[in-house]
């Protein structure tokens, strides 16, 4: 259909279940065919990995017009040309659309084939759905469903294969369910470029396995769980946690560094139970690496700050919130703005940054920093910026070069300049500041969801939010601004960090009229360009570029190039 | 709209009350006789005596769980009971059996399995979605407790109550 086209690929019409509709060139016709509202159902094929054509599932009826002797089409009443049907079934994840080419998606020997492909693929599959994990978002579940028989013909034993073994570190595989799609062997490929998967041996004693000396242990090993469209690869961690129909998801994306993988975070009763990577072309691909996917393990930790919590009598006592804010918001009060320093975080979000810079203007601080965190990056998607929203710090001048006034501010915690400190969700003893410093000073104001060595200085606790407990939105390595979703509810009496500072903001300097993160994001639209003329729900699923970036993708770029390229990070260095 | 309702004319044999309230009493002396003869007993003398054999094969009780005959807990904990059922009686938590564990090859169990028995209804969906035959509604009626915590039956309490079933399929042999 000509909606999906830039303008300088040219169409070809192909007719799809007797309905003659226009495709760019070089469309699979198993894409073409899902574009018309007819999904052909497929195991090996992935749009984001090379065809095989192996698993045989996407088989359908194909023909080419109809030539006359003079070597030109030869066309029907209405114009269009007659297609010649080929006699067998064609695999449609290894053709791409031509001219005049003529599908059938369901025709009876497209469904004779299906159930055909169907009962060879359970021959030897073990039908322990109840306690295999893909349940209930496994391909051949579904497709059985469809195409499968209530009963097999096959009276022999099953072929007996390796059952929970151990791929690698956060990978588990079961042999005896795999349906050797190769899917996973051609992501190690092509996407991880780490080639440790393959299969051995022959017929249907083939199985897949790890070359002898290595494991499957890369950063994106967990992307084969999400491809496997059975049961064979499962994630160690999910393993057996919990049934995925019970699951509410929520789409978000990641925060662990700066790239900002979109995810949806899968969820039961208040429990974060797996992170999944969500499609989309400008950020992430398909993908995500698994140190981003797994850390989400501390919203439950016990180290949780679940109360707020003052300084009274030489030590913490909790309190509510009420009190804490006002005893905070007393404390800074007490001290002029050069004697105060804030030290936010990479990790907030843009409204509450916004907050905080709102905050500082209202106790007239200049000493204002975010603490960068930095790792190993790799070409693919970890960047080395561990923090998901430097940009955002950056765009709302809390931070022209994260990390650059740190040390500012803790010398001059250190000599006694400083003497109330307001520290966001990081550690002060990490920023350089000595812990005699900390416990010397009359103030410190501490925002954290964790209990760390400094929580014990504090004057005043105010538990805070995890990223999958809040909304707000956060500005990625490239520019792209992305909405977070919250997925659960903070625990205990943790509250939004939104909120937090709203409150002790009022509390400083009377009220601000807000009550809703909308408006937050609607008053920090008014004051910065970038964000004019968008709100939370404007950002969408999947995010808005407001920043130029050197390497941000260019729209027309096809999806099908975007996996298969590495996206290399600098832009946040 | 109101209804306007009739009464019955009375006869003066109905208006005196006296013929009814007699014949009344002859049933009772009747019933008095027969009682004292030892022809009739109306009254079961309820828990010393029970219509248990009486009860019909289709008899809905306390769902339990129940082992195979090789001992094992048939539940693999695929919580589609916990899906199914309506009033969200039933909590599982399932965990990995070890790798030499007698039944291994089964791999999952169901590490807590708790019905509160105050929330079900007796409706037998967990029987009819377990893939397994693991769960059976058994003929126990009476389930009572002193506290809300003594009708939750957890899973020590389901397998005491189910027993072990015969004649059920066997899917995880060897030949599976």
């Amino acid at each position: 259909m000509s909606d999906q086209v830039s303008a300088p690929v040219p169409l070809v019409n192909v007719q799809v279940d007797g309905v003659w509709r226009q495709f760019p060139k070089g469309t699979r016709l198993i894409e073409a065919c899902e574009q018309a509202g007819s999904y052909v159902p497929r195991y090996c094929y992935h749009k984001k990995l090379s065809s095989p054509g192996n698993c045989r599932m996407c088989l359908i009826e194909m023909g080419m017009p109809k030539m006359g002797p003079d070597r030109k089409p030869v066309t029907g009443d209405d114009g269009m040309p007659l297609i010649n049907w080929m006699p067998r079934p064609q695999i449609s994840c290894a053709q791409d659309v031509a001219e005049g080419m003529g599908v059938r998606t369901t025709s009876p020997l497209v469904e004779d084939c299906r159930r055909g492909v169907m009962e060879f693929l359970l021959i030897n599959h073990p039908l322990d759905c109840p306690i295999c994990d893909q349940a209930g978002e496994c391909r051949l579940q579904e497709f059985s469903v469809q195409y499968g028989n209530a009963e097999s013909r096959f009276l022999e034993n099953k072929v007996k294969k390796p059952k929970n073994v151990e791929l690698g570190p956060r990978v588990t595989l079961d042999d005896e369910r795999c349906i050797l799609c190769s899917r996973c062997i051609r992501f190690c490929q092509e996407i991880a470029k780490d080639d440790v998967l393959g299969f051995i041996d022959r017929g249907s004693h083939s199985v897949l396995t790890a070359h002898p000396q290595k494991k499957l242990e890369n950063n994106y090993s967990l992307n084969t769980v999400d491809i496997c469209p059975v049961g064979a690869l499962t994630s160690s961690d999910f393993r057996f946690k919990m049934r995925v129909w019970f699951l509410k998801e929520t789409k978000s994306f990641c925060t662990s560094c700066a790239t900002g993988c979109n995810t949806v975070i899968g969820t039961r009763e208040g429990v974060v139970y797996r992170q999944t990577p969500r499609e989309n072309d400008a950020v992430n691909s398909s993908w995500m690496c698994d140190y981003g996917r797994l850390n989400f393990d501390y919203l439950h930790s016990h180290r949780r700050l679940l109360e707020p919590k003052i300084y009274s009598g030489g030590t913490l006592v909790p309190a509510d919130w009420q009190t804490v804010i006002a005893d905070a918001a007393g404390q800074l009060k007490h001290f002029n703005g050069p004697q105060i320093a804030i030290i936010a975080s990479g990790r907030m979000t843009n409204e509450e940054l916004w907050l905080t810079s709102r905050l500082a203007q209202s106790l007239g601080v200049h000493l204002i920093d975010i603490v960068p965190h930095r790792g190993a990056g790799d070409e693919i998607l970890l960047s080395e910026d561990r923090n998901p929203n430097t940009n955002g710090a950056r765009l709302l001048r809390i931070s022209e070069e994260p990390g650059a006034r740190l040390q500012t501010i803790a010398r001059a915690v250190e000599r006694g300049d400083v003497k109330a400190l307001v520290v966001l969700g990081e550690n002060p003893l990490e920023a350089g500041i000595s812990a005699d410093a900390l416990s010397a000073l009359p103030a410190f104001v501490l925002l954290d969801l964790l209990e760390n060595p400094a929580t014990r200085y504090a004057t005043a606790l105010l538990p805070s939010a995890g990223f999958a407990e809040k909304r707000g939105s956060m500005i990625n390595g490239k520019g792209r601004l992305q909405r977070l979703n919250r997925a659960v509810s903070p625990p205990g009496q943790a509250r939004d960090d939104w909120e937090i500072l709203r409150d002790l903001i009022q509390a400083v300097s009377g009220q601000n009229g807000i009550y809703t993160i909308e408006e937050v994001f609607a008053q920090m639209s008014q004051s910065v360009r970038e964000f004019s003329g968008l709100s939370l729900s404007k950002i969408g699923d999947l995010g808005v570029q407001v920043m130029e970036s050197a390497e941000s993708p260019s729209p027309d770029e096809p999806a099908k190039n975007e996996g298969n390229k590495p996206e290399s990070e600098k832009a946040a260095s | 709209m109101a209804i306007t309702v009739r009464r019955p004319n009375l006869s003066w044999k109905e208006r005196i009350y006296l013929p009814a309230i007699l014949s009344g009493m002859v049933i009772t002396m009747r019933h008095l006789k027969n009682m004292i003869f030892g022809r009739t007993k109306v009254t079961m003398e309820y828990p010393e005596e029970k219509w248990d054999s009486h009860m019909p094969e289709h008899y809905r009780g306390a769902p339990a769980l129940v082992r195979d005959v090789a001992g094992r807990i048939r539940c693999v904990a695929c919580q589609l009971c916990e899906f199914i059922c309506p009033p969200r009686a039933i909590k599982i938590i399932p965990g990995e059996l070890p790798g030499d564990d007698k039944f291994a090859k089964v791999e999952k169990y169901p590490n807590e399995f708790d019905i509160d028995m105050i929330r079900c209804i007796y409706c037998g969906m967990c029987e009819e979605v377990c893939p397994e035959q693991a769960i059976f509604l058994r003929k126990d009626y009476a389930i009572t407790g002193f506290t809300r915590e003594d009708m939750v039956h957890d899973k020590e309490k389901l397998l005491e109550i189910g027993g072990v079933m015969h004649g059920v399929v066997l899917k995880w042999n060897e030949k599976k």
